[in-house]
């Protein structure tokens, strides 16, 4: 790099910086007269901008500006409008029972709007946009519910959760029977075959044979002798195609092994009642419907 | 004798006759091109004043009435009222943009419909392509809001300062009392009027009656205000300042109609085989050997574009017709038959000025092809109207989960069925589906069934619908559902499909 003495460039007669880089110098062009009126612009703004918004980090505190802007207060704001809009129709869902709201075309309409910006923000995580469910996550839009699936059933799983440690959560707890050592691996391994054979599914006949009397003495409590299991207890039915864990063989023998249960909130402490009603209401809409 | 005429070249060859004193009017097109050629450089060209001067006769007298036509229209179609039922509007004419209706007499429109109007608009430009394709462009010259608004101007401009060299004088005189009113009074004069188009603007969008009163109360929205006075402001420098500079120089118009316009177009035209050689007459004079042009300059005079027709047709002329009156007047006067200026066509003029017998061709293939194409539209526009329906269903799939299976093995899908009622009655639809045999149909509180959705007067309702299916009937991945909307005479049809979850048999 050469000195700083100015330099005349021979081509443009223009001054260089006195810059090189491998031979190449850099000209000392003046800036665009419209540049330099933009910075001065966009320093006087940033100063205006001092002013009028907050700025500076201070020791005990920060300059708040003489607009007073806040995004907390903005939030505020907004959430007191959104109260304020939603008022009206809130105040209903506070007072019609939950089939009033179901069977009223107008109400369904707002409770279904309402339900559906609600499961989208509170739900959609674990059973998905639509409610389909997953693995662990049971599906809301068939018709095969662990704890029942009416109007009220649904409103109250909502309202307290399942296994969520609220004092009167939905509570199920199947043993790990093959963790805890309740039962031999051939004993899980047979009745694997039974639950096989309970779901109408082709199975190892004489090992569901050798595997009866362990289903009625360890699991009929909770999923009944023919294995219909029971909404009051949250035990799921074996008969039928849904499994929550999966439907293949090795997936009912880890179920038996490990005995898993998903936790899900209780939404009656966090969502306001109207809201975990019209939540409620979008859930049974759309799903494969239990009247009663 | 055959006189060409090229633009390119001083119209005004001095060799052939007297020169020029060069204190005449000149025209203000060619002062302003002398002006920007001459170097001197600069952004942009430099407007010069034009100072039309007032003109009577037939040409005139009809831009008179279309004036007040079409400000009759502008002014009063806003309080047309029109009876609708219910809480719809009652204004005959109303783009309602709070609701999404746009409303005409008895056609109401919906957004999704918007189709029409753009129909309407290719109705409008294919109307503007024949008519300037037979007569040029009277558009411009006659029903322009740009030409309207700046021939008010105008007048209320000659009712302050009076006619053109009165106009020119005070211009050019310096500041006085009299000035001073005259000049106040017209720009208070135009702002009035300015405000009043704008003013008359926004009662296309409100209910008029109700608008009125809010609007000087505050309390009519914002949108009226700003565009009230976004219409105040442009009326007042487009008609008041700018004038022939928007035709000239901000309309697309003129660059479009070199397409529209040939050699068989009815023009404003200078007939030159009967004007040249042009020189001043004395009375006594004879006519022969001469044509009728005695270079009074009244055609240029006249010109709001502040153009000389003789140079031929040019992007500036909007072919208003003034100049004709102005030179029919100079003809009687010294009693030469009238139109030497005259909406003639370029071919027939040529044809006549090599002595053979003019020819108009009306029907030509231009002609015809935009005849064609607007009955075409108009036809299409016209069924369309006719067979407008007054209830329109969609339907959206569920695409999570796109399809569930229940208990018994039966597969379920959910649906978002939209049915807009454009009646202006409430009525009761009949949903029925078609297509799956054995499919149930049922929606959230009802029992299963025909399922009867009640939609009020002029409103969309969306019910959710789901459509379950046996597991034996399900014989592809993919399957045609129709659903069948109906309310007495008014019915339609949706196409969807049913995703079933097996695989297609092959």
């Amino acid at each position: 790099m050469s000195g700083h003495k100015p330099e005349k460039d021979d081509v443009t007669g223009v001054d260089t910086t006195g810059h090189e880089w491998d031979g190449i110098r850099e000209l000392d062009n003046p800036l665009p007269r419209w540049w330099l009126w933009v910075f001065y612009a966009s320093i006087v703004i940033a100063v205006i901008y001092w002013i009028l918004m907050p700025a500076w980090p201070g020791i005990s505190g920060y300059t708040h500006g003489v607009l007073g802007a806040s995004d907390r207060t903005n939030v505020a704001r907004a959430m007191d409008q959104l109260h304020a809009q939603r008022g009206k129709g809130a105040e209903v869902l506070k007072t019609a029972s939950l089939e009033q709201i179901e069977r009223d075309p107008d109400l369904q309409a707002y409770a279904l709007a309402v339900g559906q910006s609600v499961f989208g923000d509170n739900c959609a995580t674990c059973h998905g946009p639509g409610g389909a469910g997953g693995k662990g996550y049971p599906n809301l839009r068939d018709d095969i519910w662990i704890w029942g699936g009416t109007l009220e059933d649904i409103h109250h799983t909502l309202t307290v959760g399942v296994r969520s440690g609220d004092p009167n959560a939905r509570m199920s707890q199947m043993p790990a029977f093959g963790r805890d050592g309740l039962l031999q691996q051939s004993q899980i391994d047979d009745l694997t075959e039974y639950v096989v054979q309970l779901s109408g599914r082709k199975a190892n006949a004489v090992a569901a044979s050798r595997a009866a009397p362990v289903f009625a003495e360890q699991c009929a409590v909770c999923h009944g002798p023919a294995g219909k299991g029971d909404p009051k207890v949250g035990a799921p039915d074996l008969t039928d195609n849904d499994w929550l864990y999966g439907a293949e063989p090795a997936d009912i023998a880890g179920q038996i092994y490990n005995g898993r249960g998903g936790v899900m909130p209780a939404w009656g402490p966090r969502l306001s009642p109207e809201t975990v009603k019209a939540l409620a209401v979008y859930i049974h809409a759309n799903a494969g419907g239990q009247d009663k | 004798m055959t006189v060409v005429i090229d633009r390119t070249k001083d119209p005004h060859p001095d060799a052939s006759r007297p020169a020029r004193d060069g204190a005449g009017p000149v025209s203000v097109a060619a002062a302003a091109r002398k002006k920007a050629s001459s170097g001197g450089g600069g952004l942009y060209k430099p407007r010069t004043q034009i100072y039309p001067k007032r003109v009577t006769g037939q040409w005139r007298w009809i831009k008179w009435v279309l004036l007040g036509l079409t400000l009759a229209v502008y002014y009063i179609t806003p309080w047309i009222r029109w009876d609708r039922p219910g809480g719809l509007p009652d204004q005959a004419v109303l783009v309602d943009f709070d609701h999404a209706r746009f409303y005409f007499f008895f056609i109401q429109l919906w957004p999704q419909e918007v189709y029409f109007i753009t129909g309407l608009l290719v109705m409008a430009a294919l109307t503007l392509f024949l008519v300037t394709s037979v007569f040029g462009r009277l558009w411009c010259g006659y029903a322009c809001p740009q030409t309207v608004w700046t021939d008010l101007f105008m007048m209320v401009e000659r009712r302050f300062e009076g006619d053109r060299n009165a106009r020119m004088k005070l211009d050019a005189a310096p500041w006085s009392f009299d000035k001073a009113w005259r000049k106040i009074g017209k720009h208070a004069v135009w702002l009035g009027i300015a405000f009043g188009t704008g003013g008359a603007w926004i009662f296309y969008f409100h209910d008029a009656p109700d608008l009125i009163r809010t609007f000087w109360t505050g309390d009519a929205p914002l949108t009226a205000y700003i565009s009230c006075a976004i219409l105040t402001f442009t009326t007042y420098t487009f008609a008041g300042m700018m004038r022939e500079q928007v035709c000239t120089y901000m309309c697309p118009w003129p660059r479009i109609q070199g397409a529209m316009l040939d050699k068989d177009s009815l023009q404003v035209t200078y007939r030159y085989d009967r004007g040249e050689p042009r020189g001043p007459h004395k009375k006594t004079e004879s006519w022969e050997g001469r044509g009728d042009c005695i270079d009074c300059n009244q055609c240029v005079v006249v010109c709001p574009m502040g153009i000389d027709i003789r140079d031929g047709a040019q992007l500036e002329c909007i072919n208003c017709g003034l100049c004709i009156d102005a030179c029919d007047e100079i003809m009687d006067r010294v009693e030469r038959p009238q139109g030497l200026i005259a909406y003639d066509t370029d071919f027939a003029v040529a044809e006549r000025s090599a002595g053979r017998k003019p020819i108009y061709r009306l029907i030509r293939s231009r002609t015809v092809f935009y005849t064609l194409a607007l009955t075409v539209v108009s036809a299409v526009m016209i069924w369309g109207l006719s067979q407008r329906s007054e209830v329109e269903a969609h339907v959206l799939r569920d695409r999570n989960p796109t399809f569930v299976r229940m208990k018994d093995g039966s597969v379920r899908d959910g649906y978002t069925l939209k049915i807009a009622n454009r009646a202006f009655e409430d009525r009761d639809f009949t949903v029925t589906i078609d297509g799956l045999p054995q499919a149930r149909m049922r929606t959230p509180g009802m029992p299963e069934g025909p399922l009867v959705v009640h939609v009020k007067a002029d409103e969309v309702k969306a019910v959710r619908v789901f459509v379950s299916a046996p597991p034996e009937t399900l014989t592809a991945t993919s399957m045609p559902l129709h659903f069948r909307i109906a309310a007495d005479e008014a019915r339609t049809e949706v196409k969807t499909v049913f995703l079933s979850g097996v695989a297609s048999a092959k």
